[in-house]
């Protein structure tokens, strides 16, 4: 892909997000209604579309490391390796904001039969081994390998653990989606939308940034060497 | 198809025989998991409840396959065996199955001695913790090979396994813990078996990348 169109998707991207978030965290505050469980709701709309943007980031991830391993394209190592990363801070988010929400809707910092944030915590510990893996590796071609099958795990991971965990504990987590569609008002549902919708747009802007960032990195490196 | 099975037995007997010249992983392995049974002895508190036990087998022999996974790759990185096998005329998949299964019998046989130590120390073991035990092997053994082989790859080595495998351990942990101790062990044994077949699927279908560059 040409430079130029990398730099526009970039600026779209950000764009999108700068407009987006804004607009979430204002539809947030001033547009959506305060329902009986009080403010503390609000951080439903920033938790779950952390949540699902985290799954993205894997599943992006582990697209990426599948494309490496199936047709060996360059670069594909490293935008698998940027979206992981991403990945693990959204996630590190989300056990934040999960963790403060469980304080103020049942007075506890962490609850074990909350099954998406002990997922999360599951799926924390997998990709931070995923760095540990990734820098205890010389860079080549079998790192990216070794990259590429382990983000295969963990999308492979997310539903097995979603299981186990379902299994393991009782059930107190409130459902918010289930077969009748959302169970929420009109307006929490579209505010819940744009939410996640500025969540994914900052997730691309930050891909697309740290990747041109990444790139650039290899081509000064490269740049290096030949005047060395 | 037959001289692929052909070239699972010759590479695990390989293994096999290795072991038994050496002896180095067996005997550390069953050692481990009655050393760890003693510690868990004084750990659990008196009046604890045969539960809280059950538990700790787990952990016994999560803990015990990954000392014995540790191992499974050190000979074939140092002798720089690898290389000859990569070389063989072999799928390499088969060397994933050859490892998975001689891995597979050292465990087999550390529980050989672990379940009835544990039913001497602690409590009796029915029928469906043996159930368990036996489907949670084969998911240890799939998976554990090839983050085994991952490990080895890497400067940390005995390190790194430990942080890949744990996470990964989790449900197999819940699903062995959740067949010794509820009523009704049958969904657990079948979440053993889902998870026996998804890995060892993925691991076998991804364990050459592993290996080669």
């Amino acid at each position: 892909m040409s430079t130029s169109l990398r730099n526009n998707q970039l600026a779209l991207s950000a764009t999108l997000a700068a407009v987006l978030v804004p607009t979430a965290i204002a539809l947030v505050f001033f547009y959506a209604p305060v329902d009986e469980d009080g403010l503390n709701q609000k951080i439903f709309y920033f938790h779950v579309p952390i949540a699902l943007a985290a799954y993205a980031c894997f599943g992006w991830g582990a697209w990426k490391g599948l494309v490496h391993l199936w047709k060996g394209k360059p670069g594909a190592d490293l935008e698998s390796y940027v979206a992981i990363h991403l990945g693990v801070i959204f996630g590190a988010m989300t056990l934040l904001t999960g963790s403060l929400w469980a304080k103020f809707r049942w007075g506890h910092w962490w609850l074990w039969s909350e099954r998406q944030l002990v997922l999360f915590l599951v799926l924390f510990l997998f990709y931070s081994a995923y760095f540990m893996l990734r820098y205890s590796v010389e860079p080549g071609p079998q790192r990216a390998n070794l990259c590429a099958v382990y983000s295969l795990f963990g999308v492979v991971l997310i539903p097995i653990s979603f299981l186990a965990i379902r299994l393991a504990n009782q059930y107190i987590h409130p459902v918010a989606f289930n077969r009748h569609g959302p169970q929420m008002a009109g307006s929490q549902f579209f505010t819940f939308c744009v939410c996640l919708a500025a969540m994914l747009a900052l997730f691309a802007a930050l891909y697309q940034f740290e990747l041109a960032g990444k790139r650039l990195d290899a081509r000064l490196k490269e740049l290096r060497e030949l005047l060395a | 198809m037959s001289t692929y099975l052909a070239d699972v037995a010759t590479l695990a007997r390989k293994d096999l025989r290795l072991e038994l010249r050496v002896r180095s992983v067996v005997p550390s392995m069953l050692l481990f998991v009655v050393s760890a049974l003693v510690v868990f002895h004084f750990a659990l508190p008196s009046g604890s409840s045969d539960l809280a036990a059950k538990g700790l087998l787990w952990v016994a022999i999560i803990f015990t396959a990954l000392l014995g996974l540790t191992r499974a790759f050190v000979a074939e990185r140092e002798q720089r065996l690898l290389d000859g096998l990569l070389l063989a005329p072999c799928d390499r998949s088969a060397i994933w199955l050859a490892k998975t299964v001689s891995m597979l019998g050292f465990l087999v046989v550390a529980e050989l001695v672990a379940l009835p130590a544990f039913a001497l120390f602690f409590s009796g073991i029915d029928g469906a913790t043996v159930a368990g035990v036996a489907l949670a092997n084969l998911g240890i053994c799939a998976v554990g090979t090839v983050l085994a082989a991952m490990a080895v790859a890497g400067r940390a080595r005995e390190l790194l396994l430990p942080l890949l495998f744990l996470p990964l351990a989790i449900p197999i942990v819940v699903g062995g813990v959740g067949a010794s101790v509820a009523d009704e062990p049958a969904r657990y044994l079948g979440f053993l078996a889902l998870y026996d077949a998804v890995f060892a699927i993925i691991s076998w279908a991804s364990f050459e990348y592993v290996v080669t560059e």
